[in-house]
C-alpha cells in the first residue's frame, strides 16, 4: 500500500522551495488558473450527467417529457410521484422497484459473506500453513483471476438445470429451482467468481502479518485454528472490509451473472435487470427511468461515500475484478 | 408492495445465513477436532522414537524439522477445501468445458471442428463486432487513464482534493446500467420542433446544429458507448495514479526543484517514469475490464445499429439464439484476447522486482 506523503514534508517543501524569481512567478501565476479551469472543467463534464439525472427524477412527467432539466432552475416544479410509482406502482408496466430491491439485498448480502469467509481461510492456509505445493495451488489461484467469467457461464447454468453425468452414470442430479430458490444459484456463482480475487487480496494482507507474532503463538502451542481465530481475524478486518465493499459493489451492480442465473422474473431477479428492461422497453419513460437509476445506485453511494477509505484501499491492493 | 411477496425471499435469506453459519461455524469446529487428532499421533510418534532409544534419535533423520516447519498438508487441505471445490466446480471445469464446447454445434452433440471459429471471422456482422471491440480496447484505455492521470496531477495537493476527487471517482459506485440510464438521458432525442430534453442535442442545437439520433449512427454511437465507459473508468485511474504519484519520494521532487525545473518538465521527467509501474497497471486492468464490457452495449443500444462487442454478442448467442457453440467460440476468443495482456504485465512486474 502506498502511503500519502506526511503532511509535516508537504510543509517543509513550501517553505524550502528556493527563491521564486519574477519570471518564475509570472509563469506559475500563468500556469495555475489553467490548471485550476482545466480540473473545474473535468469535474464538471463528469458530474453533470448525474446531477440531470437526479433532477430530473424529482419533477413532474410532463414537465421531464417536453423541457430539459436544466428549466427547473428558472421554472423549479418537483415531485416525489415518480418515486411513489416506480417503487410501488401497480400496473404491469411502471417500475415495481421495491420488490426488486428486496431481491437485489437477498442476493447481495450471502455473496458478500460466502466468499469472505472462505477466502480467509484459504488465504491463511497459503500464507502460514507448511504444506508441499502451497506455492503452486496460491499461483493456480491466482492465474484463474484472468479467465473471463463469460467462459465459466454455460457450462454452470448446464451444471445446476441437468446435474452431471459422465458416460451416462449420473453424478449429481439436477437442481431443478424454482423461483426463490433460484436466489442459491446466483449467490453459488458469485461465490465461485469472487474468490480467486479474495484470496489474493486476503493473501497480500495476511502474508504481511509479522512473522513473530505466529511463531510465538505456535511455541505457545496454539493450534492453526486457533491462530486464526483468535489473532489474524481481528487483524485483517480492514481487509475484510475493503474487500467485503468491493464485492458488494461488484454484486450490486452486476447484470451478467444476474441475467443468467436469477432467471429474470420478479421473484429473483435485481434490480438491475428490472432496469435493463424498462431501459429497453420503455425508453421514452422517463420518468420511471430517471428515478428507478436513482434507487438502484443510492445504496452503492451510501456504501461508496460512508466507506470510501476502504473502498480505495481495495483499489490499490491491486485487486480489480472484472 | 405486497409483503406476502416478500416473505419467501426473506425465508431464503434467512437459510442462506444459516447455510453460511453451518457451514463456516461446522469448518472451524472441524478444523479444531483435526489438530488434536494430529497431536496424538505426532506424540505416539515421538513416543515410538524415544522407544528406539538414542541411536535411532541420532541417526540421520532427513524429515526430522522444527514444529513450525512441520508439513501440514492435511490440516492445509481443510482451511482450502471450500475455495478448492467451488473454484473447481464454478470456473476450472466450466472453462474446459467450453473449450469442449466452442468444437461442438449449436445444441452441443456434433463435433464440427473449427467451424464456430471460422464463422466467427467470415461472417461480416460478427467481423464487425470483432472490429468494434478492438476499438473499446485502445480507445478506453488510453483515455480513461488519460484523462485520470491529467487529474490526479491537477489537484494533487489542491484546496479541495478530497472532495474533487470523490467527484470523479462517483461513477465507479454506479452501475453500468445506472451509468448508461445516465447517459441515454444526455443523448436523448425529440424532433427539432420541440425543445430538447437532452443535454447533448441541446448543445447541438444551440451551435446551430440539426438534433440527432446519437445513437442511431454507426459508427458515431459506438464512441459515444465508449464514452461511457470512460466516464466509469477514469476515477478508478484517477485514484491509483494519484495514490502512486503521493509515493514519489518528497526528496527526488525536492532535488528537481532545486535544479530549476519548470511543471512541465517536472510532469515528463519526474513524474512519468516514477509512476510507470502504477500506469502499466491500471492500463491492463483497465483493458481487461474493457474486453468485457456487457452492460452498457445491452442496456443503451442491445447491440443494435452496428455497437455490439464481443462479450455482448457471447451472450445473444449462447443464452438467447441457443447456439452454444458459437457462443463458446466467442468466450474462448475473449479468453484468448486477454492472455497476452496479462503476460505483459506480469513480465512488466517481474522486471520492475529485478532491477
Amino acid at each position: 500500500m502506498t502511503t500519502t506523503t506526511p503532511p509535516a514534508l508537504a510543509g517543509t517543501q513550501s517553505v524550502a522551495t528556493p527563491p521564486v524569481t519574477r519570471a518564475g512567478r509570472v509563469r506559475r501565476r500563468l500556469n495555475n488558473p489553467y490548471a485550476t479551469a482545466a480540473s473545474i472543467l473535468i469535474a464538471v463534464l463528469w458530474t453533470v450527467p448525474t446531477f440531470g439525472l437526479f433532477v430530473s427524477s424529482f419533477r413532474p412527467e410532463d414537465e421531464i417529457k417536453t423541457t430539459g432539466w436544466w428549466t427547473a432552475f428558472t421554472n423549479p416544479q418537483f415531485t416525489l410521484d415518480n418515486y411513489q410509482e416506480v417503487l410501488f406502482g401497480r400496473s404491469a408496466s411502471s417500475g415495481q422497484l421495491a420488490g426488486y430491491f428486496v431481491n437485489s439485498l437477498v442476493i447481495t448480502i450471502p455473496s458478500v459473506l460466502f466468499p469472505l469467509a472462505f477466502a480467509a481461510l484459504a488465504a491463511y492456509a497459503l500464507a502460514w500453513i507448511n504444506f508441499r505445493g502451497r506455492d503452486w495451488i496460491y499461483i493456480g489461484i491466482f492465474a484463474l483471476q484472468i479467465v473471463p467469467l463469460q467462459m465459466a457461464l454455460v457450462p454452470l447454468l448446464s451444471f445446476f438445470s441437468e446435474g452431471v453425468s459422465l458416460g451416462g452414470v449420473e453424478l449429481m442430479p439436477a437442481w431443478n429451482l424454482d423461483d426463490e430458490e433460484k436466489f442459491v444459484q446466483v449467490w453459488f456463482a458469485h461465490t465461485c467468481f469472487a474468490l480467486p480475487v479474495a484470496v489474493f487480496l486476503l493473501h497480500n494482507f495476511i502474508s504481511q502479518l509479522p512473522k513473530d507474532l505466529m511463531e510465538a503463538a505456535r511455541v505457545d502451542g496454539a493450534t492453526h485454528p486457533k491462530i486464526f481465530r483468535s489473532i489474524v481475524l481481528p487483524l485483517i478486518v480492514p481487509a475484510l472490509a475493503a474487500f467485503g465493499i468491493f464485492q458488494f459493489l461488484w454484486v450490486w451492480n452486476d447484470l451478467l451473472v444476474a441475467l443468467i442465473f436469477a432467471g429474470g422474473g420478479s421473484e429473483t431477479a435485481p434490480l438491475t435487470v428490472r432496469l435493463a428492461e424498462l431501459a429497453g422497453t420503455r425508453a421514452n419513460e422517463w420518468q420511471r427511468l430517471t428515478s428507478g437509476a436513482f434507487i438502484s445506485i443510492v445504496v452503492p453511494l451510501i456504501v461508496f461515500l460512508s466507506l470510501q477509505r476502504f473502498f480505495v484501499r481495495g483499489l490499490l491492493a491491486g485487486g480489480v475484478k472484472g | 408492495m405486497d409483503f406476502a411477496d416478500e416473505t419467501p425471499k426473506l425465508l431464503m435469506l434467512l437459510y442462506g445465513l444459516a447455510a453460511f453459519a453451518v457451514v463456516v461455524g461446522g469448518l472451524l469446529v472441524l478444523l479444531d477436532v483435526v489438530p488434536n487428532w494430529f497431536a496424538r499421533r505426532r506424540e505416539a510418534a515421538l513416543v515410538a522414537a524415544s522407544a528406539g532409544g538414542p541411536a535411532a534419535a541420532a541417526g540421520p533423520r532427513p524429515r526430522r524439522r522444527s514444529v513450525a516447519n512441520r508439513p501440514e498438508g492435511a490440516l492445509a487441505l481443510f482451511f482450502l477445501l471450500p475455495t478448492l471445490a467451488l473454484l473447481a466446480i464454478g470456473l476450472v471445469v466450466p472453462a474446459v468445458r467450453t473449450t469442449v464446447l466452442s468444437f461442438m454445434d449449436g445444441g452441443s452433440e456434433n463435433w464440427v471442428g473449427l467451424v464456430n471459429y471460422r464463422w466467427m471471422f467470415a461472417q461480416d456482422e460478427i467481423f464487425g463486432i470483432l472490429t468494434n471491440t478492438l476499438i473499446w480496447v485502445v480507445l478506453v484505455p488510453l483515455v480513461a487513464t488519460t484523462i485520470g492521470l491529467v487529474y490526479a496531477v491537477l489537484v494533487d495537493r489542491a484546496r479541495f482534493e478530497s472532495v474533487a476527487k470523490a467527484l470523479i471517482f462517483m461513477p465507479m459506485a454506479i452501475s453500468f446500467v445506472g451509468a448508461s440510464i445516465i447517459w441515454k438521458f444526455v443523448y436523448a432525442y425529440r424532433s427539432g420542433e420541440y425543445d430538447q430534453i437532452g443535454l447533448l442535442n441541446q448543445v447541438w442545437v444551440m451551435v446551430g446544429g440539426e438534433p440527432r439520433q446519437w445513437l442511431n449512427d454507426p459508427p458515431l454511437n459506438t464512441l459515444l458507448l465508449i464514452v461511457i465507459m470512460i466516464w466509469i473508468q477514469a476515477g478508478f485511474a484517477m485514484v491509483v495514479l494519484s495514490a502512486a504519484i503521493k509515493a514519489i519520494p518528497g526528496d527526488v521532487v525536492e532535488a528537481a526543484r532545486l535544479d530549476g525545473v519548470n511543471p512541465w518538465q517536472m510532469f515528463w521527467q519526474i513524474t512519468l517514469p516514477s509512476i510507470r509501474p502504477a500506469l502499466i497497471v491500471v492500463v491492463v486492468t483497465v483493458s481487461i475490464a474493457t474486453l468485457k464490457v456487457f452492460d452498457i452495449v445491452r442496456t443503451t443500444t442491445n447491440g443494435n445499429f452496428d455497437t455490439g462487442v464481443i462479450a455482448n454478442e457471447m451472450y445473444n448467442q449462447a443464452f438467447r439464439f441457443g447456439q452454444t457453440g458459437q457462443g463458446s467460440a466467442l468466450a474462448v476468443f475473449l479468453f484468448v484476447l486477454v492472455i497476452p495482456i496479462v503476460i505483459y504485465q506480469v513480465r512488466n512486474l517481474r522486471k520492475q522486482r529485478e532491477v
